[in-house]
């Protein structure tokens, strides 16, 4: 690479005094966009582990339910009171500590489903990433508004805090599910106010503000930031995908807000928006003034949570698009079709919500317009799909870790697409609704599909971030397992849903065990067959946190002992980010960047003789004498 | 490092940053109270046909607070124009009347929410309603005219008889009859004093302040109401400090001073903007 840096560059040298800042403004309150993606992708990565072990917990409860969960059950009392954890009474009299309550099952429930979405994936899809990446691309020296961006993850963090903090308050977390669905949401653990409902509102429009300053300033950063000949159709699919999931979080989070906000005056000041006429709870009726509209929630919660799913899933895109034309050496086969399929995404998103609805008697017209808007996004997600796919034809493919990551993606989100197809029908959902089913194909789209795409980028930015790789080992064994044990624990589900067991029961469905003489001759009762799958799921979810450990340690073994880069542009990319000095500083680039070409000119005619590329920052006139200077369009037929 | 565009507009977008991030930002707050708007229709189409109230609120006030902010908007363009011009002096006073307008339109809102908080609504358990104010009862245990007084704390009173002023015109057409109550709808001209009433504790199935609990109508009227009066607030606080500290500005980068004027004018036109749908649809409709 010709386009390294060197710190006696001139203006490298001037850039030095950044470096003074002391240690608040350089790694706590920073508004350096690469420190704020770190941070993002830190605390986010901490939070994936958080709702990961929730899950064991869960699973624990399923497999063996209201058996003690070993080894830890003892401290979860400790912490949460004898009213969440029960004792088991043995038959020698002995009280073993760590039986789950259904209510903290619950709390767990919704809990995870709340991290996973808002404190996970979205910050690190988004808010590490995004932050990252995007202005390195996009050749700009920072984000439009920094200091927006650092309050940007300080409410996030505070959110955080407050949705961890919930767990140990009177009556615990909040247990009405991810989808905090009224008037559950607000007669749920009425003996406590504040609750945790409560604080779930309070943690969810921190968040909601965070997404808010985060999409402001990267829609206006992509705007406004681009350097000299980045023009739209030359910006990396990546940018794109960030481009449309800003939009996303700026339209459909403040419709929750208001929803959080109306919730908020159900929950303290006694309102009824969402509380119908005459709700009686427990043989007393309530004494609000009823009127509200409890499917008004269903509406505005889904409104944000729909498009939130493309929030999930179009980052993870962008980066297995980018790691897969790297390492297939080809140009992206069909890039411009990509990018319209992706802003319809972004558009069709707003206008299928109510398809997670058919079941609340909304009506079948609406039932009808959902399903067929529906059917219409499944085509551009299959166009992007299809266009990864095509690229590999013909590729000399690098089998490295982020590119097996990224390969699997494309199987897995294929699974969790295609299975989501009955789900938009009406009439295959209504028997689906609320199943395991439902839980196995949204779990493929997010976690073998974006979790693999977002650890294909961890492996693939690492280089950039750190200045040395990531140990390939280590990687192909996390791969390898991780991939085993995610479609052993969802694979199952797929049957467990369609022999009809709830996607919310507390015991795993034993109350429902065909073997039980209760539910002899009821139709609809569950096999032990299908019931003991819990075991297998379980272990497998378990070994699938065991899988993890190979990458924890790779991560921090490598920020410090990993193979040093050989020069700025390891896996010799096109796109800009790798133009700058590793790890970039503080403006990131040392020269004003100039895109002098599109995003993925491997293999193209004209590159030099020694390599296979033509990155995006090379000057035409800098590839004489091996290559054939270009047009300023950087037209691959110049030869 | 200096990020590019900052005070200059970049020449194929022709804005400067900070007007691309509040107008995306103006987006998001279009469908924040969009959401707020929406769910107000769905709750008034799904509501049980005569039980919405009406009238309930002062529009001659509300008339007058409208005049105040739609005046706010014309003093918020003129300081921008003042800048324009060069003219500091004359942005000093736009930008403070600016200021006071949003003061007063505060002020105004809290003296009407004040007014809501000690008029109330009783629900007889032979189905009437009637507005007024509470004047005490017999015993003397209830205090004349309290703020926040509800079905709750009148049963824990022990009290036998509530007293009651009630309003001569009356939204809903089941109250006490042959009393000279006229309702709303009616061509009847009401009479000019209150009407006293005085009530059972036993008959009476609740009793409410116009609060957020009262009914759904209240419930929408105080988020929304509010949700815009803390946006005024914000909003005041901002042009205050460019109208005080901030205006040092003018001396060091006045383009980017105007610049500011220029984003914190478009936000204040957006919060005129929403106050030009609510007082329609609360106040009038």
């Amino acid at each position: 690479m010709q386009h390294t840096s060197d710190a006696t560059h001139p203006e490298h040298a001037h850039d030095s005094h950044d470096h003074e800042l002391g240690f608040w403004r350089k790694y706590i309150f920073a508004t350096d966009h690469k420190m704020i993606g770190l941070q993002y992708g830190l605390t986010a990565l901490c939070f994936l582990m958080f709702g990961f072990f929730l899950m064991t917990l869960m699973r624990w409860q399923l497999a063996y339910p209201s058996q003690p969960i070993p080894i830890i059950g003892g401290a979860l009392q400790k912490m949460l009171g004898e009213d969440m954890v029960a004792n088991k009474i043995m038959a020698d009299g002995t009280k073993v500590p760590g039986v789950m309550s259904a209510d903290l099952y619950n709390a767990f429930g919704a809990m995870h489903g709340t991290i996973m979405v808002f404190l996970a994936i979205v910050p690190l899809a988004f808010g590490a990433f995004g932050n990252f990446v995007t202005p390195l691309q996009i050749g700009a020296p920072d984000m439009t508004f920094p200091r927006v961006n650092m309050a940007s993850y300080w409410a996030y963090f505070l959110g955080g805090v407050v949705m961890f903090y919930s767990f140990f308050i009177p009556g615990g977390a909040a247990k009405s599910g991810w989808t905090s669905y009224s008037p559950l949401a607000t007669i749920a653990d009425a003996a406590h106010r504040p609750n945790g409902q409560t604080f779930w509102i309070l943690g969810m429009v921190l968040l909601i503000t965070s997404s808010l300053l985060g999409a402001v300033n990267f829609i206006s950063t992509i705007i406004q930031l681009r350097a000299k000949g980045m023009s739209w159709m030359r910006l990396p699919f990546f940018v794109w995908a960030q481009f449309v999931t800003a939009f996303l979080l700026l339209l459909a989070f403040p419709p929750l807000e208001a929803a959080a906000i109306l919730q908020l005056m159900d929950n303290l000041l006694g309102t009824s928006f969402f509380l119908p006429t005459g709700l009686v709870v427990s043989g007393t009726p309530l004494p609000v003034s009823g009127g509200g509209s409890p499917l008004l929630w269903q509406h505005l919660f889904w409104f944000l949570a729909h498009p939130e799913v493309y929030v999930l899933i179009l980052p993870a895109m962008g980066i297995v698009a980018e790691i897969i034309a790297c390492n297939t050496r080809k140009p992206l086969w069909g890039y411009k079709s990509m990018v319209y399929s992706i802003l319809t995404i972004g558009f069709l998103s707003f206008i299928v919500w109510a398809h997670h609805m058919y079941l609340t008697g909304m009506g079948t017209k609406i039932s009808t317009f959902f399903q067929t808007t529906t059917m219409m996004i499944s085509i551009p997600s299959v166009i992007i799909l299809t266009c990864l796919f095509i690229s590999l034809w013909g590729g000399s493919i690098r089998f490295n870790t982020p590119m097996l990551f990224a390969l699997a993606f494309l199987p897995m989100f294929g699974i969790g697409g295609l299975t989501g197809l009955p789900l938009g029908f009406n009439a295959s959902d209504i028997y689906l609704h609320d199943t395991y089913y439902v839980i196995a194909h949204f779990h493929y789209v997010v976690a073998p599909g974006t979790i693999f795409g977002l650890f294909a980028g961890i492996y693939y930015w690492f280089p950039k971030a750190t200045g040395r790789m990531m140990n390939e080992t280590l990687g192909k064994i996390h791969f390898v397992f991780s991939f085993i044990f995610m479609n052993l624990v969802f694979m199952p589900m797929f049957i467990q849903g369609m022999a009809g067991m709830s996607r919310r029961m507390f015991d795993g469905g034993a109350t429902y065990s065909l073997s039980n003489p209760l539910n002899a001759g009821v139709i609809g009762g569950l096999s032990d067959m299908v019931i003991h799958l819990n075991v297998l799921i379980s272990h497998a979810a378990w070994a699938l946190g065991l899988a993890q450990i190979p990458f924890i340690i790779n991560f921090f073994w490598s920020i410090r002992h990993g193979r040093k880069v050989n020069s700025d542009n390891p896996w010799n990319a096109t796109t800009l980010e790798w133009a700058t000095p590793t790890p970039p500083p503080h403006g990131n680039f040392v020269t004003e960047p100039v895109a002098y070409r599109g995003p993925y000119e491997y293999s193209a005619p004209g590159c030099p003789k020694d390599r296979d590329f033509l990155a995006q920052f090379e000057k035409p006139a800098d590839l004489t004498p091996l290559g054939k200077p270009q047009p300023s369009q950087g037209q691959k037929h110049s030869s | 490092m200096d990020i590019p565009y900052t005070v200059k507009p970049r020449p194929d977008t022709g804005l400067f940053n900070a007007k691309v991030g509040i107008w995306l930002f103006l987006a998001s707050e279009v469908m924040l109270f969009g959401a707020l708007f929406s769910s107000y229709i769905l709750e008034r189409v799904g509501a049980a046909p005569g039980t919405w109230p009406q009238g309930l609120l002062n529009i001659p006030i509300g008339t007058f607070n409208t005049v105040v902010l739609i005046t706010s908007s014309i003093t918020v363009i003129m300081s921008w124009a003042s800048l324009k011009m060069n003219q500091f002096n004359r942005f000093k006073i736009f930008q403070g009347l600016t200021v006071l307008c949003a003061l007063a339109f505060l002020g105004i809102k809290s003296k009407e929410y004040k007014d809501k908080f000690h008029h109330y609504e009783i629900w007889t358990y032979n189905g009437e309603h009637v507005t007024g104010h509470i004047k005490g009862d017999p015993s003397g245990k209830l205090k004349p005219d309290p703020y926040f007084f509800d079905t709750i704390k009148l049963h824990a009173l022990g009290i036998e008889e509530v007293e009651f002023e009630a309003d001569p015109t009356q939204y809903h057409e089941q109250f006490p009859k042959d009393k000279g109550f006229v309702s709303l709808e009616s061509e009847k001209e009401p009479k000019h004093e209150e009407i006293p009433l005085t009530f059972k504790v036993s008959d009476i199935k609740r009793l409410s302040a116009f609060v957020p609990a009262h009914s759904t109508y209240f419930a929408c009227y105080f988020t929304m109401t509010a949700l815009h009066a803390l946006h005024v607030f914000g909003g005041m606080i901002v042009m205050a400090y460019l109208w005080g500290p901030g205006s040092k500005m003018w001396k060091t980068d006045p383009e980017r001073f105007t610049n500011r004027i220029e984003v914190s004018g478009l936000f204040w036109h957006f919060v005129d903007l929403v106050w030009i749908f609510l007082f329609p649809v609360l106040y009038l409709l």
